[in-house]
C-alpha cells in the first residue's frame, strides 16, 4: 500500500472516531478514549527508537513533559491557542531529543537506556524548580468551560484533537517504515557496525530517530495539561508513561506501526477497565504481569506470535 | 618491494600506519599498496595485526601514526560510510548480517545507501531489488533471496557478506578471512568468487590462512607478523623467504 492510500485510511479512520461524538452520550467515555489514544501516539513514539532503531529509551516521561510544560509556559505566558503549544511542544522536545541523542547515542544497550532515565530525573529536577512554570506546587492551566465547534463538554474537542495526533503519529511511524529511512534503521538495530560499513550514516541517522520519537513524545503531551487542569511534576514525569510506552510495543510487536497501536489499544483499554472496576493501584501491577508474561512466553508480542502461527499453518 | 608496473597510481596506498592499544603497538608504521584490479594476498600469524590493518582502513578504527589515501585522497579521520561509498568495501571475519532481514533486503541497504554515490547516481527501491537479484545470482544466492538472513548456513552467510560489499559497487574490497571454518569445496566456492572480482573490476585484499586458497588467489602476498610488513612481493618468493617461514612454522 502507498503512503497516500495509508494517510488516506488513517483520515477516515480518525474522521470516524471524531463522528463518534455525538453518539454517546457519556462524557467519561471522551476522558477515557483520550488516555488510550495518549498511549497510541507514546508507544508509537518509543517504537521508532526502540522497535525499529534498536535503542531502548527509559526516558519516555521526560520527553511527554517536555510537551507538557511547554505548553504550561506557553499557557502562563500569554494563554497561547492549543494549535501554538501542539507545534511548540513537539519541537521543543524534538529538539531536546537531539540533544539527548548526540550526549547518548556513542553508548550502546544498557548503558544508554541508563542514560535516558537519568536525563528524565535530571529533567524532572529541573521542573520542580522552575517557578514560573509552577515548579513544585503545581500549575493550573484552565480549558474553556466550552468546547469550540459546539461539542459540548471541552473533553471531546480534546479527544477529537487526539484522534489526530494519534493517526498523525501513526501515519509518521508507518511511512518510516517503508521508507529509506526505515531500511537504514533496520540495519542499524540489527548490526551497527556492518550498516556503517555498507554505507548508513549511522550517526546522522540515530539523530533523526531520536528527534523523531522525543517530538511525537512531546506531542502527546501538549494538550496534557489541558486535559488534566492541574498540572505538577510527579503526574507529568509519571512512572506509568515510561512503563507503558515500553511494555505497549513490547506486549504488541516492535517490527511495525500495527504493534505499539494493538499493545496500546489493548493495555490501554484494560487499565482503564480496571481502573474504574478495581483500583487505580492495580494498574501498573497488570502491566508488569503481562510484560512478564510476553517477555517469557511470546518475545516478539502478538504480532510475532501471529505471523509465527500463520507459519506453522502454511507448513503444516 | 616490488610495485606491478601496470599502473602508475596506486588505488589504496597505506603509508607509515601506526596504531596502538595502550602500551601495545599491533601496527608498526605499516605500508601497503594496492593497484586497481590486483588480487593481493594479505597473510600472517594469529594475533599479527591484519584485522586491525582491516579495521584503520575501513574506518571503525582510528589510526595514530602514517596516512592512508584512496584515489589520492586522504581518508584520515572520514568515518566509515563514507569510505564506503568512495568505493572501499570489506566483509566481516564473523559474518554480521542483517538477522531480521531477507538476504534480498539485505542487499538492499548497500545498494541504496553506498552505490552509485561515487559516480552520483542514487538507487531506488525498485532498482535495488532488480540490482540485488542479479548480485545474489552471481554469488549463488538467488534461490535464498527470500529465506531470513539470520537463518543461513555458514557457508552462504560468507557468500551473504561478499553479496553485500559487492552491492555497495566498490573498486576495492577487503575480504577479511571469508573461508575460515569452511569445508574444502566450500572453499573453492569463494575462492572463486573471489577471483572473479578482477572482471568486475575490483581490486581484492584476502586476508587468509588457508594457503592454498593464497597461492592460487593472490597475484602478489604481503605478510605480516607481530605489527610489521617484514614481506611483500612474489607469492612464491614470499613463501621461500627464511624469515616468513620462520613466522609461520617455528625453527
Amino acid at each position: 500500500m502507498s503512503n497516500k492510500a495509508f494517510i488516506l485510511i488513517c483520515a477516515l479512520v480518525a474522521a470516524a472516531l471524531i463522528g463518534l461524538n455525538p453518539l454517546l452520550t457519556n462524557d467519561y467515555f471522551f476522558s477515557a478514549a483520550y488516555t488510550v489514544l495518549l498511549y497510541v501516539v507514546l508507544s508509537t513514539a518509543w517504537n521508532i527508537l526502540g522497535g525499529y532503531t534498536g535503542y531502548v529509551n527509559f526516558g519516555t516521561a521526560g520527553f511527554f513533559a517536555i510537551g507538557v510544560y511547554t505548553s504550561v509556559a506557553l499557557y502562563k505566558a500569554f494563554k497561547a491557542p492549543l494549535p501554538l503549544m501542539i507545534v511548540a511542544g513537539t519541537v521543543v522536545a524534538g529538539v531536546a531529543g537531539i540533544g539527548v541523542g548526540y550526549l547518548t547515542m556513542r553508548l550502546r544497550g544498557h548503558y544508554f537506556a541508563i542514560a535516558t532515565l537519568a536525563l528524565a530525573v535530571m529533567l524532572f529536577t529541573f521542573v520542580i524548580n522552575w517557578d514560573y512554570a509552577g515548579g513544585a506546587r503545581g500549575a493550573y492551566v484552565i480549558a474553556p468551560r466550552e468546547a469550540p465547534f459546539g461539542l459540548g463538554h471541552y473533553i471531546r474537542f480534546l479527544y477529537a484533537i487526539m484522534v489526530v495526533l494519534a493517526a498523525i503519529a501513526i501515519a509518521v511511524a508507518r511511512g518510516i517504515e517503508h521508507s529509506k529511512l526505515g531500511r537504514g534503521l533496520a540495519a542499524i538495530r540489527d548490526d551497527e557496525l556492518a550498516a556503517e560499513c555498507a554505507g548508513v550514516p549511522t550517526l546522522r541517522l540515530k539523530l533523526i530517530s531520536t528527534a523523531i520519537s522525543g517530538g511525537l513524545m512531546g506531542l502527546a503531551g501538549t494538550t496534557f495539561p489541558l486535559f488534566i487542569s492541574f498540572v505538577e511534576p510527579t503526574s507529568a514525569f509519571s512512572l506509568s508513561y515510561a512503563v507503558n510506552a515500553i511494555a505497549m510495543p513490547v506486549i504488541g510487536g516492535m517490527n511495525s506501526w500495527l504493534g505499539p497501536l494493538i499493545g496500546a489499544l489493548l493495555l490501554g483499554t484494560v487499565q482503564q477497565v480496571v481502573q474504574v472496576t478495581i483500583s487505580s493501584a492495580w494498574n501498573l501491577l497488570i502491566v508488569g504481569v503481562l510484560l512478564v508474561l510476553f517477555v517469557t512466553l511470546a518475545p516478539s508480542g502478538i504480532m510475532g506470535w501471529m505471523r509465527g502461527r500463520q507459519r506453522r499453518g502454511r507448513s503444516s | 618491494m616490488s610495485s606491478p608496473a601496470q599502473a602508475p597510481a596506486p588505488l589504496l596506498r597505506v603509508a607509515a600506519v601506526t596504531k596502538r592499544f595502550g602500551g601495545f603497538v599491533a601496527l608498526d608504521s605499516v605500508a601497503l599498496d594496492v593497484y586497481p584490479g590486483e588480487r593481493v594476498g594479505l597473510i600472517g600469524p594469529n594475533g599479527s595485526g591484519k584485522s586491525t590493518l582491516v579495521n584503520c582502513i575501513s574506518g571503525t578504527l582510528r589510526h595514530e601514526g602514517g596516512r592512508i589515501t584512496f584515489e589520492g585522497e586522504d581518508l584520515t579521520g572520514m568515518p566509515a560510510h563514507r569510505r564506503i561509498r568512495r568505493g572501499l568495501a570489506r566483509s566481516f571475519q564473523i559474518p554480521k548480517p542483517f538477522a531480521s532481514m531477507t538476504v534480498l533486503d539485505n542487499l538492499r541497504i548497500p545498494l541504496l545507501y553506498a552505490a552509485g554515490r561515487h559516480d552520483g547516481l542514487k538507487v531506488s527501491e525498485a532498482q535495488s531489488a532488480a540490482e540485488a537479484m542479479e548480485i545474489l545470482a552471481s554469488v549463488g544466492l538467488a534461490a535464498k533471496a527470500g529465506e531470513m538472513s539470520g537463518g543461513l548456513t555458514q557457508v552462504d552467510m560468507r557468500k551473504l557478506e561478499l553479496a553485500r560489499a559487492i552491492a555497495a559497487k566498490p573498486k576495492l574490497l577487503i575480504a577479511d578471512e571469508a573461508m575460515a571454518g569452511l569445508s574444502s569445496s566450500e572453499v573453492d566456492d569463494i575462492l572463486q568468487l573471489l577471483t572473479s572480482m578482477k572482471a568486475r573490476g575490483i581490486a581484492v585484499i584476502m586476508i587468509e590462512h588457508i594457503m592454498r586458497a593464497v597461492m592460487h588467489f593472490s597475484e602478489r602476498v604481503a605478510v605480516l607478523v607481530a605489527g610489521r610488513k617484514i614481506a611483500d612481493g612474489d607469492p612464491k618468493t614470499v613463501i621461500a623467504n627464511p624469515e616468513v617461514q620462520k613466522a609461520y612454522l617455528g625453527e
